[in-house]
């Protein structure tokens, strides 16, 4: 396999993506990044399925409008990690900040500690393979899922008594699922956003994510694999429909 | 219902001596006005638009629409509008929506601002004859040049320039998505801008398969829904607009209603057929100037700096130092949308009643620009209820590079502004996704009559500048000397900077 | 309406202005009377290192009193004198030609201003735009201008032109259209050591005046010739292109012909158009431009003004008419009329 070791010390983004991307160009199939700290826009529009393994902090917009590579990040992400992320994934060995998966329409994000506001904002899919998944090990603040319209939210709440204790969850969502480990308040639900039964088959359904989050971070997954979720999902698929009238 | 129905806005009559019963009017109207009962044609006039596609249709000149056939009592202050609003919302207690632009019969300042000629002092060009330059960049310029000696001696450039737009003409069709208006429309108006020489927005809805044949004249929009945004289709594009606001809404967001997302819709957004297409108000990662930039970089980073990006806003109050703001941002061109622009559905009260005209956003935003020393770091582009070449140069001796044209180029294709945009039912095959309907549209016929109207307007801003003896369009641009107020007031004179006729 | 002419020695030979005012005479067809002008370096050797401020004050108390004060927050006057003036029947002497040689003085632009010439620059904006009864009509180092309204034999002996020797002249016979017949309206316009004499109208006035404006410049002597100083001033003293860039940015090629240029010459002179377009002079004119170290003459893209050039020797001539250059040196060679947009330059010879 064909691997590089960049040492982003001090490096601008703008040159450590046109290595990035020349080594993909160039066949490299797995590339370490060292000594990140604040670089924007890793993997930004980068295509292909190349390994990229961040050392450190990234900066904002960590694998925006990525179609294709995977991204596995020893260290915390900043403001909004995959959004309008296309295809691949983010593998975040930490936390992450706002608008984590803010719209995107495929692929995966895995964050193993805590996400901040507006998780999965705008989160949406149109093809049955391209479906966004975003699990969060932790928990996340308000707005989890606003205008959601496609793909899967998950939230593990691990380590917490309660998953989820920040309000506006699904607020304006209209397609998708979140999807959060034990009960969750009611009033914690957004405008347009319902409970909908977790069933078994729900659980199948979801098992090999949960099962694909657990090995990435070397987790167990047995205590995950029952039905102890609640399942929030949109009233309609048009929430606004009622608020308006023709001249 | 105790309120009972309003009166019908128009009354459809027909001139049965005249009538050749031949039912075009009943196959054109997709208002279903016409219904054919036993030999005769019945007319229900409380269903008409005066979309005037049955008049266009009818082979006898038969039809005559009247319009409010029963009034309301006069009254200057309960107008019939503020009545039936309320009737409205009486019944309903809901927000209005209503179609294209601001409909309030308010003074156009284009209308009270005049053009010069020249007469002895310097001469007319004639542009039949002598070069007459339209061509306009779009992008960022260097505020000054430097240049080195190579050892031979030659002077060579050593300033780089940033990605442009090269245009032959100084307009371009606005952005309109594909979803709010109809494939066919959307290809006509591509055929439209590669004739001319020139450029057009995608609108947010993505971009659909059948116009990559002319992507490379195509500025694709990542509004807050991100709607069909991928690297493919930034890479399409030939530049990329961030959509923040629209001149007929500004500060809230759009929704595509569920019937208009059918199946290629959906495709070409990305998104679940049949839901909503929902763009937030704000982009949600963007909540101060410095996320702007972050877009904007990220943007670039994606297309590898090759691209120029625009930034659309709506002309607000504040709207001078937002474009100061998004001139120090990496963006390359402003958009600025008066509250004249037209759209496909917005709340009422917003479309009438919020953001301030195109005319003096322009002068604003020239000056500041200018006043911060950031003018050559971006381009300017006027849209909003730009009519005919008349506002366009006006626009342009305002200070602005190129403006965007949107009903306009609508109009072209057949559209006669009745407003109904957001029903699907747009019986000229532009509103709508219905096959039947947007098939009305020929894009070989409208890809010519949109072009014939490019065309005549730059013959007319060519005839315009030799008379007023200017043979370059820079030096239209920002020339403030060359018009004057005509009925308008010394506040409005100021921010204009421009001197009373006869002055 | 107007002429002008251009007149250096390369050599830096000094010429007295008798023959310089004959010359303009001889295109009087061209004026009406309301105004001419001369710009003459090489004047003041005495005070070669210091500004020479020609001012017009309407009076001696309030305007001067300003303008005293706003030199001594600047620099020192070494000295200051009416400039001096022989009556002439067909001049009303409606203003008092004044002149200071000033310098700015290190230890009061620290922190202020970075160059002497930013200084005065801004002196000359401060007062034009804002001491009422004082306008600031030349500003250069061992020149001046010289203009009045009236004919250019009565200008030039109002202020008895003869007594100057200068090895560049520039003068101007006005025939003014859009602005009124004042004195500071006569050309040369000048700021700094750019002096310009302009015939013709720039229709893209408002274009150049927001540009300059842009970058501190005021427009404030109601008439179009004035943005070209500053036009010069700017691109040619703050952008520190040569003059031959000043000119290609002023009237350019045309796009069409651009296009047609070799790849490394149509990217250069593209840049010049995108970066300069504001820049860009429209309409006709032919304008020659004294500077530090030579003149500059050009017309309009598409030659609506005559021009037409001479030499002899170290001597190089720009005038409207060829009657003037011959009037000037009857032994004149090689004359000849440039094309639209080509730059005429004398420089010094080292």
């Amino acid at each position: 396999m064909k691997t590089l070791r960049i040492d982003a010390k001090g490096m601008h983004y703008t040159p450590l993506n046109q290595k990035i991307r020349a080594a993909v160009a160039d066949g490299v199939e797995e590339i370490t990044l060292d000594n990140v700290l604040g670089q924007r826009f890793i993997g930004d529009g980068l295509r292909g399925n190349v390994k990229i393994i961040i050392n450190g902090v990234p900066g904002g917009d960590l694998g925006v409008f990525m179609s294709g590579p995977t991204c596995i990040i020893h260290g915390n992400a900043e403001h909004a990690p995959g959004n309008t992320m296309d295809k691949g994934m983010l593998v975040i060995h930490g936390s992450a900040g706002d608008a984590v998966a803010h719209s995107m329409r495929g692929g995966k994000v895995f964050v193993k500690n805590n996400i901040g506001y507006r998780g999965g904002i705008h989160m949406k899919q149109y093809e049955v393979e391209a479906k966004p998944v975003l699990v969060v090990g932790g928990t996340a603040h308000s707005f989890l899922g606003e205008y959601m319209a496609g793909g899967l939210v998950l939230v593990l709440g691990i380590g917490k008594e309660k998953s989820m204790t920040d309000r506006g969850i699904g607020s304006g969502i209209h397609g998708g699922e979140i999807i959060i480990r034990g009960e969750v308040d009611d009033y914690l639900l957004g405008v347009g956003a319902k409970k909908i039964e977790f069933t078994e088959s729900d659980l199948e359904r979801i098992a090999p994510v949960i099962k694909s989050f657990c090995e990435h971070f070397e987790l167990d997954p047995t205590e995950f694999l029952d039905t102890n979720y609640t399942r929030i999902g949109p009233a309609s698929s048009r929430p606004f429909a009622n608020k308006y009238v023709w001249e | 219902m105790t309120l009972g129905s309003v009166p019908p806005k128009f009354k459809v009559g027909i001139d049965r001596d005249q009538c050749m019963d031949c039912g075009r009017c009943i196959e054109n109207c997709s208002y279903e006005v016409y219904r054919r009962e036993g030999d005769k044609i019945l007319i229900e006039s409380r269903k008409c638009t005066a979309c005037l596609r049955c008049v266009a249709m009818c082979p006898r000149d038969a039809i005559t629409i009247t319009e409010k056939p029963v009034d309301y009592r006069s009254h200057p202050v309960w107008t019939r509008e503020i009545r039936e609003d309320i009737i409205n919302q009486a019944r309903s207690g809901k927000i209005i929506l209503s179609g294209m632009g601001n409909a309030r019969d308010l003074p156009i300042i284009y209308d009270r601002l005049l053009l010069d000629a020249c007469q002895v002092t310097n001469p007319s060009i004639d542009p039949l004859r002598e070069p007459m330059e339209l061509r306009t960049y779009i992008g960022k310029k260097p505020s000054k040049l430097k240049f080195r000696k190579t050892e031979s001696g030659d002077v060579e450039l050593e300033t780089k320039l940033a990605p442009n737009l090269k245009l032959d003409t100084p307009i371009m069709i606005g952005h309109m998505s594909f979803g709010a208006i109809s494939l066919n429309s959307h290809l006509s108006m591509a055929k439209a801008v590669k004739e001319t020489g020139t450029y057009m927005g995608t609108g947010e809805g993505g971009l659909h398969k059948a116009l990559y044949p002319y992507q490379d004249r195509l500025i694709v929009q990542v509004a807050s829904g991100r709607f069909g945004v991928n690297i493919d289709y930034l890479e399409r594009g030939a530049a990329i607009e961030i959509k923040i606001g629209q001149g007929a809404k500004p500060g809230i967001g759009g929704h595509l209603p569920g019937e208009k997302v059918n199946e290629e819709v959906s495709k070409t957004r990305m998104i679940p057929l049949g839901s909503d297409a929902i763009s937030p108000a704000p982009h949600h990662d963007i909540y101060s100037i410095e996320d702007l930039v972050q877009l904007i970089r990220s943007l670039k980073e994606a297309t590898e700096w090759k691209k120029p990006v625009f930034v659309k806003i709506a002309a607000v109050h504040n709207v001078a130092p937002i474009a100061a703001g998004i001139a120090r941002s990496s963006a390359d061109a402003v958009v600025i949308d008066g509250f004249r622009g037209g759209t496909g559905a917005a709340p009422k009260v917003f479309r009438d009643h919020v953001g301030i005209p195109i005319e003096v956003a322009i002068a604003s935003v020239d000056q500041k620009l200018r006043e911060q020393g950031v003018r050559n770091e971006i381009s300017v582009i006027a849209s909003g209820g730009i009519r005919s070449s008349a506002d366009l140069a006006k626009s342009i001796a305002l200070g602005a590079d190129a403006v965007y044209i949107g009903t306009a180029a609508l109009v072209s294709l057949g559209c006669r502004v009745c407003g109904n945009c957001y029903r699907n039912l747009c019986p000229w095959g532009i509103a709508t996704q219905q096959p039947e309907l947007m098939n009305r549209i020929d894009p070989e016929m409208g890809a010519v009559q949109v072009a014939n109207l490019i065309k005549g307007w730059t013959l007319e801003l060519s005839e315009l500048m030799g008379a007023a003896g200017i043979n370059s369009i820079e030096s239209l641009r920002g020339n403030r000397d060359r018009l004057r107020g005509y009925m308008l007031d010394e506040g409005m004179l100021k921010i204009l900077d421009v001197l009373p006729a006869g002055a | 309406m107007c002429g002008i002419i251009g007149f250096i020695d390369r050599t830096k030979s000094r010429m007295d202005g008798s023959s310089i005012k004959a010359a303009l005479s001889l295109m009087n067809e061209r004026g009406s009377g309301d105004g001419a002008g001369y710009a003459a370096y090489g004047i003041y050797p005495e005070y070669a290192d210091y500004y020479a401020l020609h001012v017009f004050f309407d009076n001696l108390a309030e305007p001067k009193k300003k303008v005293d004060e706003l030199l001594q927050q600047w620099g020192e006057i070494v000295h200051q004198e009416e400039i001096p003036t022989i009556p002439q029947p067909g001049i009303r002497k409606v203003h008092i030609p004044w002149r200071y040689f000033f310098k700015p003085s290190e230890d009061l632009m620290v922190g202020r201003m970075a160059s002497e010439k930013d200084v005065i620059t801004y002196i000359v904006m401060q007062v034009n735009a804002n001491v009422n009864g004082a306008t600031i009509f030349s500003s250069g180092k061992n020149m001046g201008v010289f203009k009045a309204s009236g004919w250019p034999e009565d200008v030039a002996n109002f202020y008895g032109i003869e007594n100057y020797k200068g090895y560049i002249w520039l003068a101007h016979n006005r025939y003014p259209t859009n602005s009124p017949g004042w004195w500071g309206g006569a050309h040369p316009f000048n700021l700094l050591n750019w002096s310009v004499v302009h015939n013709g109208e720039i229709t893209s006035y408002g274009t150049n005046q927001r540009y300059v404006e842009g970058y501190g410049y005021k427009c404030t002597l109601f008439t179009d010739t004035e943005v070209v100083a500053y036009l010069f001033d700017l691109l040619g003293r703050q952008h520190e292109l040569s003059h031959e860039m000043v000119v290609r940015a002023l009237a350019p090629p045309f796009w069409d012909d651009i296009d047609r240029m070799p790849a490394k010459e149509s990217e250069l002179n593209k840049a010049i158009r995108l970066t300069y377009g504001s820049a860009l002079m429209n309409g006709p004119f032919a304008i020659v431009v004294g500077t530090e170290d030579g003149i500059v003459g050009f017309t309009d893209r598409i030659k609506l003004r005559p021009l037409v050039v001479g030499e002899n020797g170290s001597k190089l001539y720009i005038s409207s008419e060829e009657a003037a250059i011959r009037g000037l040196d009857p032994e004149v060679k090689n004359v000849y009329t440039p094309r639209a947009g080509e730059p005429i330059i004398g420089r010094f010879i080292e």
